[in-house]
């Protein structure tokens, strides 16, 4: 870990639009968490929440589907600290369980509109032409649907289930991401270095690959942190409509749901998985702004 | 007015790929559907020759591209097929519920706007005050906060505990508008948290960039007071910018308003979707997706159209 400060990286002030040579991003890490303390807490949260996803069985209090019949609809108390839903199945313990589907769930979908918008974005501002024209008007198509009407429909179709529902959501960033990665390709494309290389004879895929990709892809990262709070908030929505998490399993969308049921017996209920969606999709949207900033120094000073 | 004639008339041509794309998406759902969708439609228990029928005459048996410009044919004469589950034509399912979904989705955006638009100003006049901070801060958790738990805490206070509002339903606005405007607040408030958010965002950084901008310090350096450069030459400029904004927010209400739609039980075309999905009744799916993607589209014309009309430029530049 170098400790260099942040701001003295000679990256893209003079050149916002990142044609320049390939800066090598060498950023100390802990400079990084140091100059921008939301992004600190964000990332510890968020590795606390991989943990407890992954730690769940283990340190859960309770088996996630354990019914206590006597104590149903508890409010807060020393056996549960978040209290008891409909079934009497301790809060704590779903919201810890419920952590792995939000992630899995987020990342699932982000993965999926990676895995199709990058190469697409990629081809088509390199070969440009009809393809690039033809793609490109497929990609407004899809973008003029309101992203979550998408999902819904295309869940309908492939059938209910937080896999398939977090595949329909992949599908409507697909296009979004496509459209970053072409803009960007199109400017890194006609760069000298480029150029350069393609004077020594580098193929189409070396180029791609070794140049214009790992020059292209910054404007994505960012827009992929800021997708992982957009796909939680679907999953969780989804979940909410019975279209995602199948009960029992648990997740925050799927508890909202039960505890807006019960909400005139235990309103205590609804609260701590609306703040586990709230916090974790606030952690990812300012890790992403972090992120912005960090790969642009220009944006600070606005 | 030649110029906005002719500008409207070269976007319409660059709207019909696009709707094309839209609906093409829209009618291939149907391949999605694992399965033969003849067997979905007939019913598990259907004998061999009523598969084969209703093969046929849904036109399954002929190549793709054909069963797309029938399929576009029937819904240009407004056939959006019956639904699976009630049998109701679903042009009249939609026809009925979607002015609940149009009520709500304007009563944010207009809350959204007279909200989020003066946050933004005030954020950018004021910038790196204690105020602008909080602003930033706001529309941070605006567009973090799970638009459906919001409903839900908004029932639980102002319908459950204080009384103010119905917790749900709603009324038809052409029977009762101030009784369907009363039923819409909650759910219209909770919509609107995402584009107050949004706006306030987008406002505030375009605002300071023009303030930032050349032709503002020269205003300033001959003496202008900073209400008239911010009246006269600052908000013109951010004008279209809010426009356009404003325009792209019915995108992200009508993906909102799926879900708040069934916290509040409002009879819209988002409950019937998300109901619909649930019990796989494709064709309800199908219409309601179909006629969201062109009130988006149209949408995004209107706004083209207004900024041209505010600025003339836009309709020569176009």
């Amino acid at each position: 870990m170098t400790d260099t400060d942040v701001t003295t990286i000679p990256a893209a002030r003079t050149a916002p639009t990142r044609a320049a040579p390939p800066a090598p991003a060498r950023f100390g890490f802990w400079a990084w968490m140091r100059s921008d303390k939301r992004a600190a807490v964000s990332l510890a949260y968020l590795l606390l929440l991989v943990a407890t996803a992954i730690l769940a069985p283990y340190v859960a209090p309770y088996p996630p589907n354990e019914q206590n019949l006597l104590d149903l609809l508890m409010p807060p108390s020393e056996a549960h600290w978040l209290g008891t839903d409909d079934l009497g199945r301790d809060t704590l313990s779903r919201l810890m369980h419920g952590s792995y589907n939000a992630l899995y769930a987020a990342f699932l979908a982000v993965g999926i509109g990676v895995t199709i918008g990058v190469p697409v974005g990629v081809f088509i501002g390199f070969v440009g032409g009809w393809v690039d024209e033809l793609i490109s008007r497929v990609i407004d198509g899809i973008l003029a649907f309101p992203p979550l009407v998408l999902a819904v429909a295309v869940t309908g179709a492939l059938g209910i289930g937080l896999t398939n529902a977090m595949i329909a959501v992949g599908f409507a960033f697909a296009p979004v991401i496509a459209r970053t990665m072409r803009a960007q390709t199109l400017v890194v494309k006609n760069a000298l270095y480029v150029e350069a290389a393609q004077g020594f004879g580098g193929s189409r895929a070396h180029l791609i690959v070794r140049h214009i990709l790992p020059n292209a892809i910054q404007p994505v990262i960012v827009e992929v942190t800021l997708m992982l709070a957009v796909a939680l908030l679907a999953e969780a929505g989804l979940s909410f409509l019975s279209l995602g998490v199948q009960p029992p399993e648990s997740s925050w969308g799927g508890m909202l749901a039960r505890a807006y049921h019960y909400v005139e017996v235990a309103p205590a209920q609804m609260f701590a998985p609306g703040l586990a969606i709230l916090f974790t999709a606030l952690a990812f949207n300012a890790l992403g702004e972090s992120i912005r900033v960090l790969l642009d120094p220009t944006i600070k000073r606005r | 007015m030649h110029g906005i004639a002719g500008m409207i008339a070269r976007r319409l041509g660059q709207l019909v790929p696009v709707a094309i794309v839209a609906t093409f998406v829209v009618f291939s759902l149907v391949f999605l559907m694992p399965g033969d969708p003849a067997i979905i439609i007939a019913g598990e228990y259907a004998t061999p020759e009523r598969i084969a029928e209703i093969r046929h005459l849904h036109g399954f048996d002929q190549p793709m591209l054909i069963q797309y410009v029938n399929w576009l044919w029937k819904v240009l004469h407004f056939d959006l097929g019956t639904s699976l589950y009630s049998s109701e034509e679903v042009a009249r399912l939609i026809v009925d519920r979607l002015p609940h979904t149009i009520l709500l989705v304007v009563y944010a955006l207009i809350l959204g706007a007279a909200v989020g638009i003066p946050l933004g100003i005030l954020a950018a006049t004021e910038q790196g005050s204690t105020l602008d901070k909080i602003i930033t801060t706001t529309a941070s958790l605006g567009v973090a906060i799970p638009n459906f738990w919001l409903g839900i805490i908004l029932v639980t206070f102002f319908a459950l505990t204080w009384r103010i509002f119905p917790a749900t339903g709603a009324t038809p606005f052409w029977q009762d508008p101030v009784e369907a405007i009363y039923y819409a607040t909650l759910p219209a408030i909770a919509l609107s948290t995402g584009v107050v958010a949004v706006l306030a965002r987008q406002v505030r950084s375009a605002l300071l960039e023009v303030l930032g901008s050349q032709y503002i310090r020269t205003l300033r350096a001959k003496g202008l007071s900073s209400g008239a450069i911010l009246w006269k030459h600052g908000l013109r400029n951010v004008a279209a910018t809010m426009l356009t904004i404003t325009g792209l927010q019915v995108n992200r209400l009508f993906s909102s308003a799926v879900i708040l739609e069934a916290v509040f039980a409002v009879p819209g075309v988002g409950s019937l979707i998300s109901y619909s999905a649930l019990n796989k009744d494709i064709p309800v799916v199908q219409g309601i997706a179909l006629m969201l993607v062109i009130m988006v589209i149209l949408t995004n014309l209107l706004v083209d159209v207004l900024n041209a009309i505010l600025d003339p430029r836009v309709a020569a530049s176009t």
